[in-house]
């Protein structure tokens, strides 16, 4: 983590928000009559607006992608270790914008904004959004912004599902999309861990069938266990092992059903800490975002199809510890783009922490993102 | 560069599409890009090589050789090459049969164990070590070493079929007593 000092550190950053006065049809068939969306920026837009970088964020993360707040300094932007100056996304050539979306609980329109309609919380009414939904907001920031074409858009996860998508809705934006940790789709067993998440909120009495709002109560329980589980499937069993063993937090087994294992005191704190910052609609929304994400479904299933439409060139990033989006998804999308004859760069790495090594600091990996930026030119 | 990647790039056709196994750091890519606009990616697993690769601005693939080339489609490339790889590969019947499915041609380079040098040493009792050789038996990659003639024998059994060859010694062809005298050859094939 860096000091407020750091001269790496792109220092004390300020979110900003854009409010977009037209409405936005959904892939879902809703219409959102006006939205927010937040966004953070760093760096400088060149006079030939041809250096920006969009970042997509994933599941629990927002637009505060690097620095801190002024009024938060412990408050570090989720990929702080990449962005910055002289970092592999050097902010003293790249203008880089992190973008939340809509649907969020961190400043974009979400379940938790007012519906215009009814002048309350929108609740359960707010509609299911997907990553293509997404993707078109950041399209309408990019133009409030003025950036016609962005140098490089990059995500990991879900992130990287943004990514991938932008190429296919706007392939004349993107020059190159950086797409780390994903998949072109999930496979059924991810569905199942998201639909263990989903049914953990639902079922929570606090839930209120998705108006707690207006009961005062947060559906803590579901939030908790939906954390967890979705903290387990991000870490590798190596990582795990690694970090925990079977440590005994009392230094002896209770007996009891208190905490014995150090793992699980991490799992409850993992729980807790989350389920104060994070909203359970929007955890919702997200995983259904997730979850629906397949570009080739409407091609039948023939991803080279349905990537024929990008033009950009891509770096795309595995790590073999990742169980929950394994290589396997990643090589099914370089595949797809070698059929396409596209440009395409392919890294597997051999690095132990699971889903989550995309947010960590592993000279390869960083390495290779180092020079890629190096090579785009602007 | 080394002798063999410029008898490549002399073979590549201008334009080629281009696929290079085991490309190591992508010097050959990129001589093929520049001097015949052969655009290409490289296959390499080595997690240093693959970063220069990228640092170099070549088109890399971090998979493993071994498990086949998966990724491509029949027919994609009009050249694939295995530049001083082939010895290094366990299953290599099976890649030169990958190579030719997904390329109309193959060039395929290695170190030639026939050289006299390489006999000599045996002959003394020691594993070779040169130029062309240069690792200590207990620290090669190399996995499958052969002579020219058990490379020859090899593709008549496997059905290739040896369109060019070019045998090489200290960057010279070699014509006389080529499994002599030479310690690198270079072979344009197809299949059948």
């Amino acid at each position: 983590m860096n000091a407020p000092h750091d001269p790496s550190s792109v220092g004390a950053a300020s979110a900003q928000k854009a409010h977009f006065d037209q409405p936005i049809r959904l892939r879902g068939g809703a219409e959102l009559p006006a939205f927010d969306i937040a966004y953070e920026t760093y760096g400088t837009l060149n006079a030939a607006r041809s250096n920006a970088v969009l970042v997509c964020h994933a599941l629990n993360a927002s637009h505060h992608v690097a620095g801190y707040y002024e009024n938060d300094k412990d408050n570090v932007g989720w990929w702080d270790n990449l962005v910055g100056p002289g970092k592999p996304l050097d902010t003293n050539r790249f203008f880089v914008v992190g973008s939340n979306y809509i649907g969020s609980c961190f400043g974009s329109t979400g379940p938790a904004s007012i519906n215009p309609a009814s002048g309350k919380p929108w609740g359960a009414d707010f509609p299911v959004v997907t990553v293509e939904d997404w993707v078109e907001a950041q399209r309408l920031l990019a133009d409030h912004l003025g950036i016609e074409r962005f140098a490089a858009v990059i995500g990991g996860s879900l992130g990287a599902m943004q990514a991938l998508q932008w190429t296919l809705s706007y392939p004349q934006r993107v020059r190159h999309a950086i797409v780390i940790a994903a998949a072109a789709k999930l496979t059924p067993q991810n569905i199942a861990f998201n639909e263990v998440a989903r049914q953990a909120i639902m079922t929570d009495p606090d839930f209120h069938g998705g108006h707690y709002y207006e009961k005062g109560v947060v559906p803590v329980r579901g939030l908790r266990i939906a954390r967890m589980i979705g903290h387990i499937t991000y870490l590798s069993g190596e990582a795990m092992a690694e970090k925990f063993g079977r440590l005994l937090r009392r230094g002896a087994l209770g007996f009891d059903f208190d905490t014995d294992f150090e793992v699980e005191s991490y799992l409850r704190y993992q729980a807790d800490k989350f389920s104060t910052y994070f909203d359970a609609n929007t955890y919702l929304r997200i995983t259904k975002a997730l979850d629906y994400y397949d570009p080739a479904s409407d091609f039948g299933g023939d991803l080279t199809k349905a990537l024929a439409r990008a033009e950009a060139a891509f770096l795309v990033v595995s790590f073999k510890s990742d169980w929950r989006f394994t290589p396997a998804r990643s090589r099914e999308m370089v595949r797809a783009l070698l059929d396409n004859r596209r440009i395409v760069s392919y890294l597997e790495l051999d690095a132990p922490g699971g889903h989550d090594a995309f947010l960590l600091e592993d000279p390869r990996y960083h390495g290779a993102l180092r020079a890629y930026f190096a090579n785009i030119e602007l | 560069m080394r002798p063999d990647q410029e008898a490549i790039v002399r073979w590549v056709p201008q334009g080629a599409r281009v696929l290079d196994l085991g490309c190591g750091d992508g010097a050959l890519l990129r001589s093929l890009w520049q001097q015949r606009e052969a655009p290409g990616y490289g296959v390499e697993i080595d997690d240093e090589s693959v970063l220069e690769c990228v640092a170099n601005d070549v088109n890399v693939l971090q998979v493993d050789l071994e498990s086949g080339l998966s990724l491509f489609a029949d027919g994609s490339f009009d050249c694939v090459i295995l530049s001083e790889t082939l010895q290094t590969i366990h299953r290599t019947e099976f890649l030169l049969r990958e190579m030719l499915r997904v390329g109309r041609e193959g060039i395929v380079s290695f170190p030639n164990f026939g050289h006299w040098s390489a006999r000599l040493q045996i002959a003394l009792g020691r594993m070779p070590v040169s130029e062309t050789l240069p690792y200590e038996w207990y620290e090669t990659p190399n996995v499958h070493h052969c002579t020219i003639t058990d490379f020859e024998d090899l593709c008549r059994r496997v059905g290739i079929r040896i369109r060019e060859r070019l045998v090489l010694h200290d960057g010279n062809p070699v014509t006389l007593l080529p499994n002599f005298l030479g310690s690198l050859a270079v072979y344009r094939c197809t299949a059948g």
